[in-house]
């Protein structure tokens, strides 16, 4: 070790590529002398006085009191302010028009037509799409929106009411009906349900256990106030149509069965405290087109 | 110099090695999981296994247990070689090793049962936090005196890079982790920094486990086994100077690029931002010195898989620390943050880099901790580096493309100013590239585990006939 101090004056080269060697050596290892290489210097250094450069520019060094604010005027509230500002420029082209507007000229004019269906299918996945689906196909006890059905009504008036107000929500002018428990009650026995089930499902040409002519009876007394005498339903109750074979909750007999057992009562929030006048009424137009609006 | 007549300790190291491969293997076949979790969400076995808990056991099982014991052996490796003396107190040492194995396993059994600190890579609890605080002090105490004790009159480079790794971890693991046990007989703590500051410091410590523990620590290993694999010197001693302060200086400052956009003022966004972009340069610094290493020998990289290995790493490196700073860029971090890119990125650094680089060592070592004169099969080595390869590519351009089609899709408005994609629609396009990553996360695992079949072999002191007939057939 001594030996290798007292010659470190020698040189030690590297044969293979002739470059001088520090002189030290680890476990065989050596380390050549080559300098820095320039391009790294420089991008090294060009790197920092983009940095310096930018401290003068941006918000950088904490100082008391805060911190150094930059020449540029920087702050990503600014940033944002002006990202939003650009957003909401392109709907003010139309915003002022689109309020004022009713159903019938917006559907006229192919313009605010085009705005709506624009604004309300961008809400519509934000907001519905979570229980009714990415495309408004529904789910179980979550209505679909693509077909004719609609239980309180599809007319423009109809649906905007519905998105305003919700059903059975937390809403003073919400949509409100509730079905009768009829067997968790005790309204009706058990083979009465069943034979209501068989008559159900023959309104919609569904197979039975062919008790469907006591069930008649019982469906007169008990279901026809709301679901009408054809069963053809009510939109003032959000009572549905059951001869149209588009089951909300399923067209099986258990499911039925358990329908008029527990009742039901789906739930649909007041969106008129959520979301501004004119995104509701972008939805309105958007699922009025979706589904056959009447 | 004649260092073969000291007794180094490679007990422990052999230990470690295992360690390595045993966590390696569980931590990459933990990681397909929770990829394949995100295609088909019904592997999600709640509450034990569901995504939430395994994300962070396959986190820590590759970065803390396969690349935490990697730094261990090789650390343990290299400092008694390049410092020609004996690991300091055996007894300790060995404690580390056990120490170390019993923290990976609480922090584990803690993520599945559901206890963590909602830290990422700090997600263990204040119990398995001071136990690895003891562990670390002592790995700090071995690894310090083992060098003070060193016979040869200069610390070699890659030594360091390990001790940089091991101090600054420490810091970094007392600064993050500093909480208040709600009791002393149960697991849960709340932590004294709050709101932005805790993020602040969050980033602080992860961006540094990542500056420290997955750079510095593995640069060490680098500085040690490229040149002895290639059998040359390194590049340049000034280089390895000049990158390693610059390095260690820099890296410090840059946490805060992982909060742009957030609640943190934007004076630390700023400086965040800059260090990072000025780190670009110290960083490839590294990546130079090793490629370069090769000057004169560049037949090597043609010839020998185990230097194809480091080679590769390197690379992949030199990217990653490319993309790091462009990443931390304020514009572009708009659009990269919170997608897949972010993964994507890290997965390059890890697999590439961190998994390559050790993967070289563990070939480098197994052989020689064992007394064995050669591997089994140089060409399972080949096997094992195309297919790995071929994974990662797989891997990261799938988290590319997914990462900036999401990040796209997420600020796409419309002409008339209405967000064009829901949340959903984005999950929906992300699928097909889910299921790429799956496939790659399959075949990287695949070449980890041709390489536990080689090392088994190697270990029990077998050679590849064919392949040793062809050697004798040369010498011949």
């Amino acid at each position: 070790m001594t030996d290798k101090q007292k010659n470190e004056h020698e040189k030690d080269i590297d044969h293979v590529t002739g470059v001088e060697t520090t002189g030290h050596e680890w476990d065989g290892l050596k380390e050549l002398n080559n300098p820095l290489p320039r391009w790294w210097v420089w991008v090294f250094i060009v790197c920092i006085v983009w940095s310096i450069w930018y401290f003068v520019i941006y918000p950088a060094w904490p100082v008391p009191g805060g911190a150094t604010e930059g020449t540029g005027g920087y702050t990503q509230y600014k940033e944002l302010a002006e990202s939003q500002a650009e957003i909401t420029a392109r709907q003010e082209a139309y915003l002022e028009r689109f309020e004022d507007a009713s159903f019938q000229d917006i559907l006229k004019d192919p313009e605010l037509y085009a705005f709506a269906s624009a604004g309300g299918a961008a809400a519509f996945k934000d907001n519905c799409a979570t229980c009714h689906g990415t495309g408004g196909a529904g789910a179980k006890g979550y209505p679909n929106l693509n077909d004719d059905d609609w239980l309180w009504g599809g007319t423009l008036e109809d649906i905007h009411q519905t998105l305003e107000y919700g059903v059975r929500a937390n809403n003073l002018d919400t949509r409100i009906s509730q079905m009768p428990a009829f067997g968790k009650d005790g309204l009706l026995k058990r083979e009465e349900i069943n034979a209501v089930v068989d008559y159900v499902l023959s309104l919609s040409g569904g197979k039975t256990d062919g008790h469907e002519a006591q069930g008649a009876e019982i469906f007169k007394m008990q279901c026809a106030s709301c679901h009408g005498a054809d069963g053809k339903g009510l939109q003032e109750f959000g009572a549905p149509n059951l001869t149209d074979k588009i089951w909300l909750y399923g067209g099986d007999r258990q499911t039925i069965f358990e329908t008029v057992y527990y009742a039901r009562a789906g739930m649909m929030p007041a969106w008129g405290t959520r979301l501004d006048e004119n995104t509701i009424k972008q939805l309105t137009i958007y699922l009025h087109e979706l589904g056959g609006g009447e | 110099m004649s260092t073969e007549t000291v007794d180094y300790n490679y007990d422990v190291v052999r230990k470690f090695t295992l360690a390595t491969i045993f966590w390696g293997i569980i931590g990459f076949t933990a990681g397909v999981f929770i990829a394949l979790q995100m295609v088909f969400p019904d592997l999600n076995i709640e509450p034990f296994l569901s995504f939430g808990r395994l994300r962070p056991v396959h986190t820590s099982a590759v970065i803390f247990a396969f690349g935490g014991n990697a730094l261990f052996a090789t650390s343990y490796y290299v400092v008694q070689r390049t410092c020609g003396v004996r690991l300091w107190n055996d007894k300790l040492a060995n404690f580390t090793f056990w120490g170390y194995q019993a923290f990976i396993v609480m922090a584990a059994l803690g993520y599945v049962l559901g206890v963590t600190q909602g830290k990422e890579y700090a997600e263990p609890e204040w119990y398995a936090d001071l136990w690895l605080t003891i562990v670390w002090v002592s790995y700090l105490l071995v690894y310090l005196v083992t060098c003070i004790k060193r016979k040869e009159p200069h610390l070699y480079v890659a030594n360091w890079f390990y001790l940089s790794f091991i101090i600054t971890v420490a810091v970094l693991h007392l600064g993050n982790n500093i909480s208040l046990p709600v009791d002393i007989v149960g697991a849960k703590s709340y932590s004294t920094w709050a709101g932005v500051q805790s993020a602040m410091i969050q980033w602080w410590y992860g961006h540094n486990a990542v500056g420290f523990f997955l750079t510095a620590g593995f640069l060490g290993m680098m500085y040690y086994f490229v040149p002895k694999q290639a059998n040359r010197p390194v590049y340049s001693y000034r280089l390895s100077i000049v990158h390693f302060w610059s390095l260690i200086f820099i890296y410090i400052w840059a946490g805060p690029h992982h909060l742009h956009y957030t609640a943190l003022p934007d004076w630390a966004q700023t400086l965040g931002m800059t260090f990072s972009v000025m780190l670009w340069m110290p960083s490839w610094g590294g990546m130079i010195n090793g490629v370069m290493t090769l000057s004169g020998a560049w037949h090597k990289l043609r010839e020998d898989p185990i230097i194809q290995f480091m080679i590769i790493a390197l690379a992949f490196y030199g990217m990653s620390t490319f993309e790091g700073p462009l990443m931390s860029i304020r514009a572009v971090n708009s659009l990269s943050h919170y997608t897949d890119w972010t993964i994507g990125h890290v997965h390059s650094g890890a697999l590439g880099w961190v998994g390559f680089i050790s993967f070289g060592a563990l070939y480098y070592l197994v052989p020689r901790l064992w007394g064995r004169e050669r591997l089994y099969s140089t060409k399972l080595v080949s096997m094992h580096l195309w297919i790995a390869t071929i994974g990662i590519v797989f891997y990261i351009a799938a988290m590319w493309v997914s990462g900036i089609m999401q990040g796209l899709m997420w600020r796409t408005y419309d002409g008339m100013g209405f967000l064009s994609y829901s949340f959903v629609e984005t999950v929906m396009a992300m699928k097909p590239f889910y299921m790429i990553r799956v496939m790659g996360g399959v075949l990287y695992l695949s070449g980890a585990l041709i390489m536990v079949y080689n090392f088994w072999r190697t270990i029990r002191g077998d050679v590849n006939e064919k392949e040793q007939m062809q050697i004798q057939g040369a010498v011949a």
